[in-house]
């Protein structure tokens, strides 16, 4: 150890027991790497040597990540080998549960779906907890994104502020009739797929995203002013806590009957129907508004760093 | 009807989420965070509740079906003694974690952002609830997001210095392991077709014994323990740890290492014994693995704590150390080492917790310097910190009455079973403890030696009586801890019996 | 080599997996992280789509009121899948909001200057 400290002890001569208390009252380490005093730290030498040792580390990481990758990579390959038959009909994911999925589902949970029926009605607590995925990752897009003291630059702002002085200068006609028309069509097409996810390909998931991305074409041809006006940060947080909340009541309602074994009351409709499959049918609806609001959101905040 | 203590579960992770998702509607943070801690401690009283009817006699479990139709088909919620109490402790961390940081949480986060700090800390809550109690390997993948999502908000959400580019790395490390996770669990699926931890039990028991499938088996552990090591900061992958613990809130900080990455590390023990059973898992040698790179974390990460003079991330490195113990007891293979790992998670919550937020502390009293140097006498600025301080830097290099010791000694009396790694073990126990010893003691001393002449006298502070109050709980639990654990072993012995 | 035939798809994700994971270890610029992330978990889901095909069979919605199990795939993937998109899209936008604020502060997404940054506000 005092072999590679000789540059500060010719300086300043500690002994042992000096150097000890001086650790023990959190002055120094007791150990560590020789490094320059802090006014000649600065000197082209030794921030070179910092990043010496920066680029070491980094090479010793960039070996062991080439080694993991390929390793992991080859092990995958060899174990593919080993699964069971592709397509095959009697590998060992067809078992009593996709029988009992396919064959009942429809009477069960009265979906035509079954995709549908299972994840909003078998397997619901995954998809509750996938919608807080959504909820938490808007969140923390407000956290990082929304404008404050600690996120603001003035460069970016002035070019907002002429881009939004062209917005209302400048009327781009074509961009703005086609919208006109077809954003009632993306629109309708949403709601057809979100209300129709019981009984077709298509659900909340995707139906709110195609919602959404009316909306953001709404706003990249009319301008955000225009979408503010009826869709505003109170709006967004207002319609996905109720829709989220509704989900958490109803799936409560159902975990909670469910576990006692006792019935929910809640009639599953004929099969097909557009008014069918009891709660599936109200859980895409607040599924479809959640992702709405979220694909949206998303885009403000990139875009503006506001709702 | 079931009886009503056996819903306790069902709504307590509810009342999380659903608090989670109500958080940004609060008009002031301070409303958000008593309502927070609230809840936290509710969850707390509700699974105290269960531990008390679980561990009562014989003791049993339960399985909770989570809607109208049974396992294979249907999700579900499995509670035992053990999983009762790991998640009355999270809960209660949790909610001592928030009182003891509240003041620099006020300060460090600007003021319309702090409700949603609370959406982070109440999902991440509900996602170590849901974790330790599913009985379903994607809800538990499902979860494993949720809390890395929140985990790297919790550290970004205090905006200042080079918090982004820890969240950074902290992101990129969790999302390897997620990815790992995840098709570990497609392959385990492809080759049993379950997803339930039940079926899949007896799935891969009839593998095992059949001798089918026996490469993508070895295979699924091994990505499935290298996502969970990844997430959880075991010794290769460790580097995000001190940067991110390091750099976070104060409360951030007592989240992330108190209750973080022991979430993982129940997951672990959860896929270890409810589908592979712990005989497979040593008989495939894989629990050698875990004991070395164990016992390397144990090293590694004391050593480089002895290098840091920030204090922060000087208790982080010693985090990375402790979970080196955790997965060195995990790695003996035997159901006494797996009981010392539950013990040491358990003391390592309170105590690391508990040390985080007295560093807030004593930090703000001396005008938020984190360095050691600049914390000398700060103990004699806010005795209450220091006090605990010492408790938990006590607790942690092993004294006996105080929790560390507790679990140490149980390490030591697991590994007398094991003819193989004994001597090596005691040896590296031994040497691990003196290294703590090495970096804890500094630091206890610098704060109660007097300040140098000539400083300024300390400016007049309002007494933060949320952190009073949780650093004389959190210290009386680890003095129970340390002083209980005869029975709470015992207890947990049959925990793992049922789990 | 039969086998890379019969086990295309998963072959097919495996080394798409591989150059996920690759670049986002190894790629400097932070972008180029996030794709990689996304190739990864692509590919992943690829991978549990394969799981779930059934030769000559379709898609799991019922038609004509025709229950039996030996006319449709496997539904489960199919709904794991979904899960797994949200969450990989939910992710990625976080991700993405991390670089651009990281962006506005230090006016630079290649990690090791960032890293550099770092090192300096440490001194």
């Amino acid at each position: 150890m005092s072999k590679h400290r000789k540059p500060r002890e010719a300086k300043e001569q500690k002994s042992l027991w000096a150097r000890f208390s001086s650790w023990v009252e959190g002055d120094e380490p007791l150990y560590e790497k020789s490094r320059p005093l802090r006014k000649d730290r600065d000197t082209l030498s030794s921030s070179g040597e910092r990043e010496t040792d920066l680029s070491r580390y980094l090479l010793v990481y960039h070996i062991l990540a080439v080694f993991i990758c390929l390793s992991v990579t080859a092990v995958l390959l060899v174990t593919v080998h080993s699964l069971p038959l592709f397509g095959s009909p009697d590998n060992p994911a067809s078992n009593e549960v996709v029988e009992r999925y396919v064959e009942s589902g429809l009477q069960e949970t009265g979906a035509v779906n079954i995709v549908a029926g299972m994840i909003l009605d078998y397997r619901a607590f995954d998809t509750f907890g996938e919608s807080s995925v959504l909820f938490l990752a808007v969140s923390s897009v407000m956290i990082l994104l929304m404008r404050d003291k600690n996120n603001i630059d003035l460069e970016e702002d002035t070019l907002t502020a002429r881009e939004l002085l062209m917005e209302r200068k400048e009327k781009d006609i074509i961009l703005r009739k086609v919208s006109f028309i077809v954003i009632p069509c993306i629109l309708l097409f949403g709601i057809y797929v979100v209300l129709n996810g019981h009984l077709s390909p298509g659900g909340g998931f995707s139906g709110g995203a195609i919602m959404g991305s009316a909306l953001i074409l709404y706003s990249v041809s009319f301008g955000m002013m225009e979408v503010n006006r009826f869709f505003s940060l109170k709006t967004f947080r207002a319609i996905t806590t109720c829709a989220l909340m509704v989900y958490a009541a109803s799936k409560a309602y159902s975990f909670f009957t469910g576990a006692n074994g006792l019935h929910t009351g809640i009639p599953l409709g004929t099969p097909g129907a557009i008014l069918s499959s009891g709660l599936i049918f109200v859980l895409d609806i607040c599924v479809g508004m959640v992702v709405t609001c979220t694909m949206y959101g998303f885009y403000a905040l990139f875009a503006k760093g506001e709702i | 009807m079931l009886p009503m203590v056996q819903n306790f579960p069902f709504f307590a992770i509810f009342l999380c989420m659903v608090s989670g998702i109500l958080s940004p509607l609060w008009k002031s943070g301070r409303m958000a965070w008593r309502y927070s801690v609230g809840v936290a401690f509710a969850c707390a009283g509700l699974f105290g509740c269960v531990f008390a009817y679980t561990a009562a006699g014989e003791g049993l479990s339960f399985v909770y079906q989570m809607g109208h139709f049974p396992a294979p088909w249907g999700n579900e919620l499995k509670i035992g003694p053990l999983e009762a109490l790991l998640c009355t402790a999270f809960s209660t961390v949790m909610g001592f974690s928030l009182m003891g940081g509240h003041r620099d949480l006020e300060a460090d986060i600007l003021p319309h952002k702090q409700n949603l700090f609370f959406v982070m800390s109440n999902l991440m809550l509900a996602a170590l609830l849901a974790l330790t109690c599913t009985n379903d390997l994607f809800t538990a993948y499902v979860f494993v997001e949720i809390s890395t999502i929140a985990a790297c908000s919790l550290v970004l959400v205090k905006d200042t210095q080079y918090t982004l580019i820890a969240t950074m790395r902290y992101l990129i490390m969790s999302l390897l392991g997620s990815g790992l996770i995840l098709i570990s669990i497609i392959l385990l699926y492809s080759i049993t077709g379950h997803l339930l931890l039940p079926n899949l039990l007896e799935q891969v028991g009839m593998l095992v014994d059949t001798g089918k499938y026996t490469i993508p088996l070895t295979v699924v552990i091994g990505l499935m323990g290298m996502g969970l090591a990844i997430k959880s900061a075991l010794f290769p992958f460790h580097l995000w740890l001190p940067l991110a613990h390091g750099s976070a809130t104060t409360s951030s900080s007592a989240i992330l290492s108190g209750l973080v990455v022991k979430g993982y590390i129940v997951l672990l023990i959860k896929v270890f014994y409810q589908i592979f059973t712990i005989e497979t898992i040593r008989s495939l040698k894989i629990t050698n693995v875990i004991f070395l790179f164990g016992i390397l974390a144990m090293i590694v990460g004391s050593v480089s704590a002895l290098r840091e003079k920030h204090i922060k991330r000087m208790l982080a490195y010693s985090s990375a150390a402790q979970i080196g113990y955790i997965y060195m007891g995990l790695g003996l293979g035997t159901d006494a080492g797996v009981v010392a790992a539950v013990i040491h998670i358990l003391a390592h919550s309170f105590t690391k917790s508990m040390l985080f937020c007295c560093a807030g502390r004593l930090a703000g009293v001396m005008g938020h310097h984190k360095n050691l140097k600049n914390l000398r006498g700060a103990a004699r600025r806010d005795r209450a910190a220091g006090v605990a301080f010492t408790i938990g830097a006590l607790s942690m290099i092993g004294i006996p009455l105080f929790a560390g010791f507790a679990s140490k000694l149980l390490f030591a009396s697991a590994t007398l079973l094991n003819n193989h790694k004994m001597l090596f073990t005691l040896g590296v126990l031994g040497v691990s403890t003196v290294l703590n010893a090495l970096y804890y003691l500094p630091a206890v001393i610098v704060i109660w030696s007097r300040p140098e002449k000539g400083e300024e006298p300390a400016p007049k502070r309002k007494p933060d009586w949320a952190f009073t109050v949780s650093a004389v709980l959190q210290a009386a639990a680890v003095f129970g801890l340390g002083m209980g654990f005869g029975p709470l072993s015992e207890l947990i012995q049959t925990g793992l019996g049922l789990f | 080599m039969e086998w890379l035939i019969t086990y295309r798809f998963e072959v097919a994700a495996v080394i798409l997996f591989g150059i996920g994971f690759m670049n986002l270890l190894l790629r400097k610029n932070l972008i180029k992280k996030i794709i990689g992330f996304n190739i990864m978990d692509s590919s992943v889901f690829l991978f549990l789509a394969s799981q779930g095909y059934i030769e000559g069979r379709i898609a799991p919605i019922v038609v004509d009121g025709v229950q039996d199990v030996s006319k449709y795939i496997n539904p489960i993937p199919s709904g794991l899948v979904l899960t797994g998109i949200v969450v990989s899209v939910s992710v990625s936008a976080f991700f993405l909001a991390l670089v651009q604020r990281i962006y506005k502060k230090y006016h630079t997404i290649e990690l090791d200057e960032l890293l550099k940054i770092m090192k300096k506000e440490e001194d």
